[in-house]
């Protein structure tokens, strides 16, 4: 059992959820995920760490409501416990003093995008942080982006906030002016890292991605994760989550990412029907 | 022993063998005829005194047959459900001459489920020795580790085994199914390992977490690595990565571990399949295949390159697959997988083959008939062609040294490996063996530990 020490609501559907893990945030490094199976019922899916504290002993992963997982985590309370969480698992990102790198952050991945910065400027690199969200107010953590990088640009779908656009064009524009970009590191929806990879293929820029892929244990044990990239098959888990968004077949991703759709809307559905249920139970028994 | 009705148990995922009643069980004991040369004793790799527990069954004494079943295997309610006997202790019993050896694993399995139902036999502790105050670490809580845990726990040393997986037993809770090993009968044998003294943490990945040279850092005396086999196969060949192409361990694991049969009361998914085509000729292709059609596949194949007698799967297993009503197609092996445009697989394009000389694994080996190719329409495939040892542990283990396969080089007596303080045994050291093989090394290793330990 793993200890919720906070849920809050940071954006519509996207919660910060920070949890007791001593040993996890010990070894925690950026670019790894953690796998949460929230009670005895539950799926085990992984998490990008998106923060930790190996003093305090505590982990902050940053959760999309859009399964059943994802509801029922947004859905405890500070106090609750999860009942499985395994990790740090994945390798870490690859990070050195390159120059200057773009750390391009959408949806749930503004927040795995931190430690990463946070890393890369602490090597000596000029970090400039690039977010993305359809309209102002989905946009979260500038503050703390701001503390980690030299530039931070926001970029919004409506051009209710900064860019209007998505993270990929002010990089765009930026190479295309000729600016120097040594490495860039994406965290967001497939879409998203496969648009950010394109623009920056034609100017040769390395740019590492994190894959999504579905998952089962996380060790390596199942194959489920498995991408094909560089025309190689890897397993994200183990050799992974980030890989050369070049390299990347987006399409065989995309794919696999919607094998089971009908069956999370049907588990979804099954959920709320007992959610409902129960605390009508709760009051008769009072 | 009587059987769940094949037309009922391909519909549930309720055990198929349902066990000896007593009368059956004594009837059965009585037929040994307690021979001096106990060659079953030696065909048993954990070396359990075979005649000795039949003959207490005989005089109705099954407490004593519990005790000196116990003495020797920490699980015997697994053992006497999924031991190959017919390989083993059966095979050189003196009546097999005579017709049919004694059902030495049923008998095992009579007495392991007697146990549970008259209350078990806690590890009392008077059975363990005096604390030695060493500490060890067994990373893996499979047939391996579970059996060197319960092992050196009764010669009084601490046992913490570090677990990756949310639940305990390994291939026993992820690989075989409810119908063949329920998992009340595992969770029992890991609470009997417990009861020993033997602390369980589970979700803690070694390797990650922490590795091997940390723990051994952090206050361990030795390890055991008894990680498994767990890393699966391909077939390497085109379309493989399409919707609705399952490893084994995938697909087993949604299914026993994550009960998926269950979904959506359980939240993880699985693909049915209207036509299901399981690749591999093993146990766990018979699993694989007779979970499909329990979830409601309407029609399993077998797809295996070579033929019958080559299949490595137990014959009772190929047996109960075949009375389920899966459909072997032998001597056939895919070519490339088809798909759609939406990425899912829609049919398997295979080759016929044909049986030339013995490779070297003894099995004539399978050569490809030319223009042979057919087509076979599947909407769900579970490839089951083997497993290798996760590199994860080896990998991060700096000292260990690594054969070509993957596996961990050990010591076959002892399972001394080339680091100092660590010992392995079972699948990864092996390659994808047996439970009961896993178990003797898990044994051997203890009994190394700790005179190793005590010197």
């Amino acid at each position: 059992m793993y200890k919720i020490l906070a849920n809050e609501p940071l954006v519509p559907n996207i919660h910060l959820i920070k949890i007791e893990a001593p040993a996890i945030a010990r070894k925690a490094l950026p670019g790894q995920f953690a796998v949460v199976r929230v009670d005895e019922f539950g799926e085990r899916i992984p998490l990008t760490l998106a923060d930790w504290d190996g003093e305090e002993g505590t982990i902050t992963v940053l959760i999309m409501q859009v399964g059943t997982s994802t509801q029922k985590l947004a859905a405890l309370n500070a106090g609750d416990h999860i009942l499985n969480l395994a990790g740090p698992l994945g390798l870490p990102s690859h990070l050195d003093k390159f120059g200057t790198v773009v750390c391009a952050g959408g949806c749930y991945g503004v927040g795995a995008i931190l430690p990463v910065a946070r890393a890369l400027k602490g090597l000596g690199n000029k970090v400039i942080c690039i977010i993305e969200a359809r309209i102002k107010n989905l946009l979260y953590w500038q503050e703390k982006l701001q503390q980690v990088s030299d530039e931070l640009i926001v970029t919004t779908g409506d051009g209710s906030s900064g860019y209007k656009g998505w993270a990929y064009d002010p990089l765009k524009e930026m190479l295309e002016k000729g600016g120097k970009i040594d490495r860039v590191f994406a965290h967001g929806c497939t879409f998203m890292m496969m648009l950010t990879s394109e623009a920056t293929k034609p100017f040769g820029v390395k740019t590492l991605v994190a894959l999504n892929s579905i998952m089962v244990d996380g060790t390596g044990m199942c194959g489920c994760c498995r991408v094909s990239v560089g025309g190689k098959t890897k397993f994200t888990c183990v050799d992974g989550p980030e890989f050369d968004g070049h390299e990347v077949d987006w399409e065989l991703l995309a794919a696999r990412r919607t094998i089971y759709l009908e069956e999370e809307i049907r588990s979804l559905t099954h959920w709320e029907c007992q959610r409902w249920y129960k605390p009508i139970v709760k009051v008769v028994e009072v | 022993m009587p059987r769940q009705d094949p037309k009922v148990r391909g519909k549930n995922f309720k055990e198929v063998a349902l066990g000896y009643t007593d009368e059956m069980a004594v009837r059965e004991a009585n037929r040994c005829i307690q021979c001096p040369k106990r060659a079953c004793v030696e065909g048993c790799p954990v070396y359990i005194d075979i005649p000795a527990f039949i003959l207490a069954i005989r005089e109705g004494n099954i407490e004593e047959a519990v005790t000196i079943l116990k003495s020797k295997n920490a699980l015997p309610g697994i053992c006497g459900r999924v031991c190959p006997q017919e390989t083993q202790c059966e095979i050189v019993c003196s009546l097999a001459k005579k017709g049919a050896p004694i059902a030495i694993g049923r008998l095992e399995r009579y007495v392991a489920d007697w146990e549970l139902k008259h209350g078990s036999n806690p590890g009392s502790s008077s059975s363990l020795l005096p604390s030695s105050g060493k500490r060890v670490a067994v990373i893996g809580s499979g047939p391996a580790g579970l059996t060197c845990a319960a092992d050196l726990a009764k010669l009084g040393h601490e046992v913490t085994i570090f677990e990756a997986l949310h639940v305990a037993g390994g291939v026993l809770t992820y690989g075989i199914p409810e119908f063949r090993l329920p998992k009340n009968i595992v969770q029992n044998e890991v609470d009997y390992v417990k009861s020993l003294g033997v602390e369980i943490r589970l979700d803690s990945v070694i390797g990650k977490l922490a590795t091997v040279d940390e723990l051994l850092e952090g206050g361990y005396d030795a390890v055991f690595l008894g990680t498994g086999a767990g890393l699966p196969m391909f077939l390497g060949i085109l379309g493989e990565n399409l919707n609705g192409i399952y490893s084994a361990n995938e697909f087993l694991t949604r299914v026993n571990l994550m009960k998926a049969y269950l979904f959506p009361e359980y939240d993880t998914p699985i693909k049915v399949g209207r036509r299901v085509a399981v690749i591999g000729g093993g146990n766990v292709a018979m699993d694989a295949a007779r979970c499909a059609l329990r979830l409601g596949a309407e029609e399993v194949y077998i797809v295996y390159r070579r033929s019958r007698i080559e299949m490595p799967a137990r014959r009772e297993e190929v047996e109960n697959a075949e009375e389920e009503g899966i459909i072997f197609k032998l001597l056939t092996n895919p070519k490339q997988f088809i798909g759609n445009d939406q990425g899912w697989v829609t049919a398997m394009e295979c080759y016929e083959m044909e049986l030339g000389e013995p490779d070297a694994s003894g099995r004539r080996r399978p050569i490809i008939k030319p223009g042979s190719e057919f087509i076979i329409g599947v909407d769900v495939v579970v490839v089951a062609l083997g497993t290798t040892p996760n590199p994860l542990v080896p990998s991060t283990t700096k000292g260990l040294e690594i054969a070509k396969a993957g596996t961990v080089v050990a010591d076959e007596e002892t399972g001394k490996t080339t680091k100092d303080r660590v010992w392995a045994g079972g699948d990864v050291v092996t390659g994808a063996a047996t439970v009961i093989s896993a178990m003797g090394a898990g044994k051997r290793a203890a009994a190394s530990i700790d005179a190793f330990l005590r010197s």
